[in-house]
């Protein structure tokens, strides 16, 4: 806590004026809406609206489209995950054993975390179109039937790797950093007793290393969730049929083409409490590495 | 030969992180039939210049003509440096008054900040597109940026740089007779800028590859920016699409930002590890 200040209320509250005044009226006020409106029903007309308590909750909550595209999203983003996060470590692993390459393998692998997803699904549907595709084609004359625009697992697969994509550097980053801040003689002792490589790691290395992992855990997730409607908007609309269609896509399609507020607004308040546990657990987490 | 495994797989790793890359590259060099004929060449063509001029004079000719780059990156950019430099100030300011004054409503406001970490566009879509349009900032630059503008996150980094702050420093300022304004552009903002520096990198992304905001509040071609305008030239992937021309695209709206994180690294590893969001 800091001794010396300075006095005044007036000036203060002017400084925090901008912030506040965005903060409410672009955030708040919109999130407030987003509540009452998930209670209410509107008639087709969008004349007139009725208070109808919980009961939008209970219909998205019932709806099969709703549970496909909650499957969908845990589908897509533990495997965005785990293939980010897991490409990232072996990565880092082996940048860490070369010394002097460490930062020049960096400066090789962290420039994809730049492109937007949006321009990152482009990049792949480049190598993936089943026509015009290097890879795609390649597939297809090897005998394999590929067209992600008509076949809903190979639709998933090619969003989750344009996704993972572009999340590996970041997670490379830290996982680098994470391993050069491993005490080198905690490893040479190791060593020096006879543990292998590979039970170094196991043993050694990966208990060393779960804080940053569990931190970029939940950092995957939350840009797998929310940040990845440019990979999925731009490669294939939520298709083929509902394939590819996340639970923030379905806010979208129902608010936006739909136009549906009842079940719009009650979609967006489930996601605002995943949100909040979210980022309860990330901030719990952060506190305590900064108390460490 | 152990010693060169890890070389050997960093060097897969690079080439499949490059691969997306280096084809839409050479794509870019080629003309429609070449590529419209599946054949995709490895080594550069020789159309480059009509490509790059075709999406920046005129975006394109086929169905899904968008907004010429030259206008998208030109929004892009605008968009893109409003958004830094704005949430870059709002914070400092907010920052400021947080940790250097005491005055009623100081938690209430700290935490009124805080909550925006937990309300991401994605939640609360139609509410806001209703704000903005009940403001009559729909088709705005005004409405494409200020709504984005607001910034937990780098309040909380500036909160935190200035609570490693020494208090002498204040009460010098203090006993030189400054005002408190004084000593923030005198002392404060100085000592902050390596951190305003590492934030505006990263910002300067996030802004450039906004795509659901943009979506929803502008559907005027004037303010198109490039994210958005390559995904709309697109469609449904059709193989006749002009892909060459698509390809230019692609390479024109990824420069910018790649160019910011390759050159600035040292502020970007700074500020990635700073935000730690």
């Amino acid at each position: 806590m800091r001794k010396t200040i300075f006095k005044g209320t007036a000036l203060p509250l002017l400084l925090l004026a901008p912030q506040l005044v965005i903060t409410a009226i672009f955030f708040l006020w919109p999130a407030g809406a987003a509540i009452w409106q998930s209670l209410l029903q509107e008639d087709p007309w969008g004349t007139r609206s009725e208070f109808v308590g919980l009961r939008n909750f209970a219909e998205v909550l019932a709806e099969p489209e709703w549970r496909g595209a909650a499957w969908n999203t845990l589908l897509f983003s533990t495997s965005v995950a785990v293939l980010a996060m897991g490409t990232a470590l072996f990565l880092a692993v082996q940048a860490d054993k070369s010394i002097r390459g460490a930062n020049l393998y960096r400066t090789l692998l962290i420039w994809p975390y730049a492109v937007a997803p949006a321009v990152a699904a482009v990049l792949w549907l480049f190598l993936f179109h089943p026509s015009i595709g290097l890879v795609g084609r390649a597939l297809n004359q090897a005998g394999l039937a590929w067209d992600y625009k008509l076949n809903g697992n190979q639709a998933m697969l090619l969003v989750i790797v344009a996704a993972a994509w572009k999340q590996v550097s970041y997670n490379f980053i830290f996982f680098l950093a994470g391993l050069q801040s491993i005490p080198r003689a905690v490893l040479e002792a190791a060593a020096i007793d006879g543990a292998k490589p590979v039970r170094r790691f196991w043993t050694i290395i990966l208990p060393l290393l779960s804080p940053t992992a569990f931190f970029l855990l939940v950092v995957n997730l939350v840009y797998a969730f929310f940040d990845t409607f440019g990979v999925i908007h731009a490669l294939t609309g939520g298709g083929p049929g509902k394939a590819t269609e996340t639970l923030i896509y379905k806010v979208y399609v129902e608010g936006v083409q739909n136009v549906n507020l009842g079940s719009s607004s009650a979609q967006s308040v489930i996601l605002m409490v995943l949100v909040i546990a979210l980022t309860a657990v990330q901030f719990r987490f952060i506190e305590r590495k900064v108390h460490y | 030969m152990r010693r060169y495994w890890p070389h050997l797989w960093l060097l897969i790793g690079v080439l499949v992180f490059a691969a997306p890359i280096y084809i839409t590259l050479i794509g870019s060099t080629h003309d429609a039939s070449t590529i419209g004929r599946g054949d995709v060449p490895l080594l550069p063509g020789t159309h480059a210049a009509e490509n790059y001029s075709a999406a920046w004079v005129s975006g394109g000719s086929g169905r899904f003509t968008v907004t010429p780059a030259s206008r998208m990156l030109l929004n892009s950019t605008i968009m893109a440096l409003s958004i830094a430099v704005g949430k870059i100030v709002i914070s400092l300011l907010s920052a400021f008054a947080v940790v250097f004054f005491r005055f009623p409503g100081r938690m209430i406001a700290f935490w009124t900040i805080f909550m925006t970490l937990m309300l991401p566009v994605e939640v609360r879509i139609i509410p806001t597109y209703q704000v903005i349009v009940s403001m009559d900032l729909f088709n705005s630059m005004a409405g494409l940026t200020i709504p984005l503008i607001a910034s937990a996150t780098a309040t909380l980094l500036f909160r935190q740089f200035f609570l490693t702050i020494p208090d002498e420093y204040v009460e010098a300022a203090k006993m030189d007779g400054a005002g408190p304004m004084r000593f923030f552009r005198d002392i404060l903002l100085p000592l902050s800028v390596t951190n305003i520096a590492a934030l505006f990198v990263i910002l300067f992304i996030y802004g450039w590859n906004q795509y659901l905001w943009p979506l929803l509040v502008v559907n005027d071609r004037s303010l198109e920016t490039i994210v958005v305008g390559l995904a709309k030239m697109i469609g449904t992937g059709d193989a006749q699409n002009e892909w060459n021309v698509i390809m230019a695209m692609a390479v024109l709206a990824l420069l910018p930002p790649v160019a910011v994180v390759v050159f600035m690294q040292r502020w970007f590893l700074k500020g990635l590890t700073e935000t730690e969001k």
